[in-house]
């Protein structure tokens, strides 16, 4: 972050910074699990999971690197039987290309950001569908993944919401200090 | 912690996600090389969330067993027309029915007729679907002090099965209407043709020796008393065409998951089914 104090160094106040930087992360995989379970939404993992990922690496990249998504990605692809790997990258990318146009976004209104988010969202599964249709070697439907960009796009302004409150009171924690 | 300069740090942040994106790549070959290493991952992943799937599955069920429950009640209206509706047009068939049988009475009355005695059965539970010498025969327990003997006809909750063919102290055995060395008289009931059913080893017998009537397609099937084997009329199938031009029987009954039978003794002698045992001397072909 620009602008900010180095904070001590001290290890309580590592152990602090350490927790508040890996809130997004635990919340989201806990969210992952959530939708994995008996909801009865299909492709409701990735529906919940990009979102989430977009948001961070948006609002607040710090908490989000590349490593972090990389297992967020994993997870994504593991839980939702989707081939290993597709998860991973067409959330590596989504992160990519949040986070180079992350100054600008951020400064938008919250439309601006999710009609943003839904040429991402449309362009996830296109990504994701190619992938796996190359992974495969045959062409599955279509549909399933357009299925779940549409839900991404439908849960993204809810998710926004409270993941707006959660940056909301890690901000007022991080000033605090 | 390792000290790293700032511009190495900074070199490092920005190398990560092409980084990231390689090694991505090398888990998608890695999934696709080696395909059971992913399925090891997700049964470990599923093994370890299932008390948490399982302690949220709770409230998600009340969750929608109380949509469902408003769901029922917006339709509980709709559904009591519907049932008054039918319920008037049971009771004006339950009329006719009564008409009818007052008047079936009548009419026996004046013909003398003598009506049938109710025959006598005995259920009896499938222990083992082979064994013995036929493709297509199951082995039933008998309880003890029932007696059970060769001929008699055995029937599942839908119709026809088989017939009894060998009988011990505690157990019988039943060969199926579909074992090839079955042959079962039968009637089509639209046209009183009679035909003999075969067994193929296959899920449907064909019908052979119809004569010059053709059965038709989804005609219901019942049992002929020619031979004096069976009674007349027990419910065996319906005629179904196969593309090839040979008309099959499929069965009423569940052959392939039978677990209960009735074992029926109209007191019928006529043609007892072949002998499983091996015999010193064939039987004359009929």
């Amino acid at each position: 972050m620009v602008g900010r104090p180095e904070p001590s160094r001290s290890p309580l106040r590592r152990l602090d910074a350490l927790g508040r930087a890996s809130v997004p992360a635990t919340v989201l995989v806990a969210l992952m699990v959530l939708a994995s379970g008996p909801t009865g939404l299909p492709g409701g993992v990735g529906a919940v999971a990009l979102p989430c990922v977009v948001f961070w690496s948006i609002f607040r990249p710090g908490t989000m690197p590349p490593p972090v998504v990389f297992g967020l990605g994993l997870l994504h692809d593991l839980l939702s039987g989707a081939p290993l790997g597709v998860g991973i990258i067409t959330f590596l990318l989504a992160h990519g290309v949040a986070v180079t146009w992350q100054r600008p976004l951020a400064r938008q209104s919250f439309l601006r950001v999710w009609l943003a988010f839904c040429g991402l969202a449309v362009g996830a599964a296109v990504l994701g569908h190619a992938l796996s249709a190359l992974l495969a070697w045959n062409l599955p439907p279509l549909a399933p993944a357009l299925h779940q960009a549409a839900l991404a796009i439908g849960l993204y302004p809810l998710l926004a919401g409270a993941l707006g409150g959660l940056h909301a009171t890690l901000m007022r924690a991080e000033d605090r200090r | 912690m390792i000290r790293l300069s700032i511009p190495l740090r900074q070199a490092l942040s920005r190398l990560s996600l092409p980084l990231m994106i390689a090694a991505a790549f090398a888990t998608m070959l890695l999934g696709k090389a080696d395909a059971l290493l992913a399925e090891r991952a997700r049964v470990l992943l599923g093994d370890l969330l299932a008390p948490i799937h399982a302690v949220v599955a709770e409230p998600v069920r009340a969750l929608r067993d109380g949509v469902l429950e408003v769901g029922e009640l917006a339709s509980l209206r709709r559904e009591n027309a519907r049932l008054r509706e039918e319920n008037e047009r049971l009771r004006r068939w339950q009329q006719a029915a009564l008409a009818l049988e007052s008047e079936n009475a009548l009419l026996r009355r004046q013909l003398g007729y003598v009506p049938e005695a109710a025959p006598t059965f005995h259920t009896a539970r499938v222990v083992a679907d082979t064994g013995g010498v036929y493709a297509r025969a199951v082995l039933l327990a008998i309880p003890p002090g029932v007696s059970v003997r060769r001929g008699q006809v055995a029937l599942d909750e839908r119709g026809f099965a088989g017939r009894v063919t060998e009988v011990g102290s505690r157990s019988a055995r039943i060969l199926l209407a579909t074992d090839m060395n079955s042959r079962i008289p039968v009637t089509l009931e639209g046209s009183r043709a009679r035909a003999i059913m075969a067994g193929t080893n296959g899920a449907r017998p064909r019908l052979q020796h119809f004569g010059d009537a053709r059965p038709e397609e989804g005609e219901r099937v019942v049992t002929s008393a020619e031979g004096v084997a069976f009674p007349a009329g027990l419910p065996v199938g319906v005629v179904r065409w196969t593309a090839g031009g040979v008309a099959e029987v499929e069965l009423f009954a569940r052959l392939d998951r039978l677990d209960m039978v009735r074992l029926f003794d109209f007191g019928l002698g006529g043609i007892l089914p072949p002998d499983a045992v091996a015999r010193p001397e064939p039987r004359a072909r009929r």
